[in-house]
């Protein structure tokens, strides 16, 4: 059996980290939860965003779901939801979501202590007393099986299709077969490639459902006056040898392995747990994506990149695997896994037993290279007006 | 690696797929050996560089005909290519979110042609 040690919640679940996450409501309490979460000691973590007091429903309802499920995150020990108190969404229902789970939740309104001198002030004494909290919980045992798994690629290249992302796919199929759930999203990069994903679905309405999300992508970028062509591949994609977004596509699939797909969720919608693969309908913007699948429960998340991508996240540590090896030589020390000796010979399957190893030993409590160089980036993906059907959270 | 090696310079991912990856920066006047699980039948002699990641043409291809990489469709040819071409934006292009060729397609459910 695959264990790790793991931080167990009162509703169950099981955390790989055991932080304190200040939650700001809008950009305008971000900037106090950067702070907070500078002063406030180790282990506490802000997630700063950009979205306004105000946002059209569909939007608004993404954005509460995003914070919600950051802070039932099981690696979130403690959470403080802070917000400036003139905002729509309800400070209150936000933490009620959080301390549903069972886990000591705090608010702070600017506006009600007095503004923002007085709110940094209550909001690290508040962080200091939730992190004391936190630290009571216990680690224990805890199976692969209880691991959700998020797969993400950034900065791809041709090297991502040949070696990173069949790796990871590989480590993907290895988790599964112990019971673990795995997810990967990014919608348009399904294009050209999802008649290959609907054959693996198990059933009609996920594989209606998944090819209704692609064509909502493929038409959202008619919609906004945009050739797809101009924007993917990116340019940086095509400088590394992809031509078309169906290449970029097939090769990016394969990062989720080789099993059954289960279902398909909403952005930011909780992920089932009880083993198997979820996609999640996102875009392709990875900051935004990987925050989705965090926000939709995924403890761990593996970033493949080729051309080389530096991005962390607040409250899952992110494994950054590449296939290139010129990008392994130039930026060893944000890579964890050095996918490109697939050239020099080693199987894919050895690559992904490796992977497999260093998600365990992530979950275990080592920490990636992201996590040691303090990269915590953050973003909420926004519902734009002239999002089509079937977008996410229209 | 899935696929097959090519004279530790060039992947064939699927024995149906008309072009192959470089695995390393190819120069003109290299040469690609005939190899099973390919459909290199006689030497192929590179037309131009091709870097690094980038595809080569293995057979040749005609202006609108399908390219195939992974064993499925990448794209369609908007030129004639050779074997030995590099293959790459300048003579492939996408089948997808194209609406300026929608008018061709009634049955696609697309908005405006941009």
């Amino acid at each position: 059996m695959d264990e790790f040690e793991g931080y167990r919640r009162p509703d169950g679940a099981v955390g790989v980290r055991n932080h304190v996450a200040v939650i700001p409501i809008s950009v305008t309490a971000s900037g106090l939860a950067k702070r907070v979460a500078n002063d406030a000691g180790d282990g506490v973590r802000a997630t700063p965003h950009g979205m306004g007091a105000r946002q059209p429903a569909p939007a608004r309802e993404q954005t509460r779901r995003v914070l919600s499920g950051v802070g039932r995150n099981p690696n979130v020990g403690a959470a403080l939801v802070v917000a400036l108190g003139t905002e729509e969404i309800d400070t209150d229902a936000i933490a009620d979501d959080v301390a549903a789970t069972g886990k000591p939740v705090e608010t702070l309104s600017i506006r009600e202590v007095g503004g923002t001198a007085a709110a940094v002030e209550a909001g690290i004494e508040r962080a200091r007393g939730l992190r004391a909290e936190a630290d009571g919980a216990r680690r224990e045992s805890a199976d692969a099986s209880e691991l959700i798994f998020a797969v993400e690629c950034g900065g791809s290249d041709a090297t991502s299709g040949i070696a990173a992302n069949p790796a990871v796919g590989d480590a993907c199929d290895r988790l599964v077969a112990a019971g673990g759930t795995v997810s990967f999203s990014e919608t348009p990069e399904f294009i050209g490639a999802e008649h290959v994903l609907a054959e693996r679905c198990v059933d009609q309405t996920t594989r209606d459902r998944l090819l209704d999300r692609v064509a909502a992508r493929e038409d959202m970028a008619r919609e906004m006056g945009v050739d797809l062509r101009g924007a993917q591949p990116t340019p940086g994609n095509k400088e590394g040898g992809l031509t078309t977004i169906e290449e970029k596509s097939l090769g990016a699939i394969v990062k989720g392995g080789t099993t059954p797909i289960r279902g398909l969720v909403d952005y930011a919608e909780s992920l089932p747990t009880g083993g198997g693969l979820v996609l999640m309908d996102t875009p392709g913007f990875d900051v935004e994506s990987v925050v989705g699948k965090v926000a939709g429960g995924a403890q761990v998340v593996a970033f493949t990149t080729g051309r080389g991508s530096t991005t962390g996240n607040p409250i899952a540590p992110v494994i950054k695997v590449t296939g290139n090896p010129n990008t392994w030589d130039r930026m060893a020390n944000n890579i964890d896994v050095n996918a490109s000796t697939v050239m020099d010979g080693e199987s894919l399957p050895s690559i992904g037993e490796r992977i497999y190893r260093t998600i365990l030993d992530t979950a275990d409590g080592r920490r990636t290279e992201a996590e040691r160089r303090g990269l915590t980036e953050f973003a909420i993906n926004e519902v734009h007006a002239t999002a089509p059907r079937g977008g996410t959270g229209s | 690696m899935k696929g097959t090696v090519v004279d530790d310079v060039a992947l064939v991912m699927d024995a149906g797929d008309v072009v192959a990856t470089a695995l390393a920066d190819l120069d003109a006047g290299d040469r690609l050996p005939p190899a099973e699980g390919t459909p290199i039948d006689e030497p192929i002699r590179l037309e131009e560089d091709v870097p690094f990641g980038h595809k080569v043409a293995l057979v040749r291809i005609d202006a609108g005909d399908e390219v195939q990489k992974y064993g499925e469709v990448i794209g369609r040819a908007s030129d004639g290519i050779a074997p030995g071409e590099w293959v790459h934006t300048h003579n492939c292009e996408s089948t997808r979110g194209r609406g300026d060729l929608e008018d061709a397609g009634a049955d696609d459910p697309g908005g405006e042609a941009v």
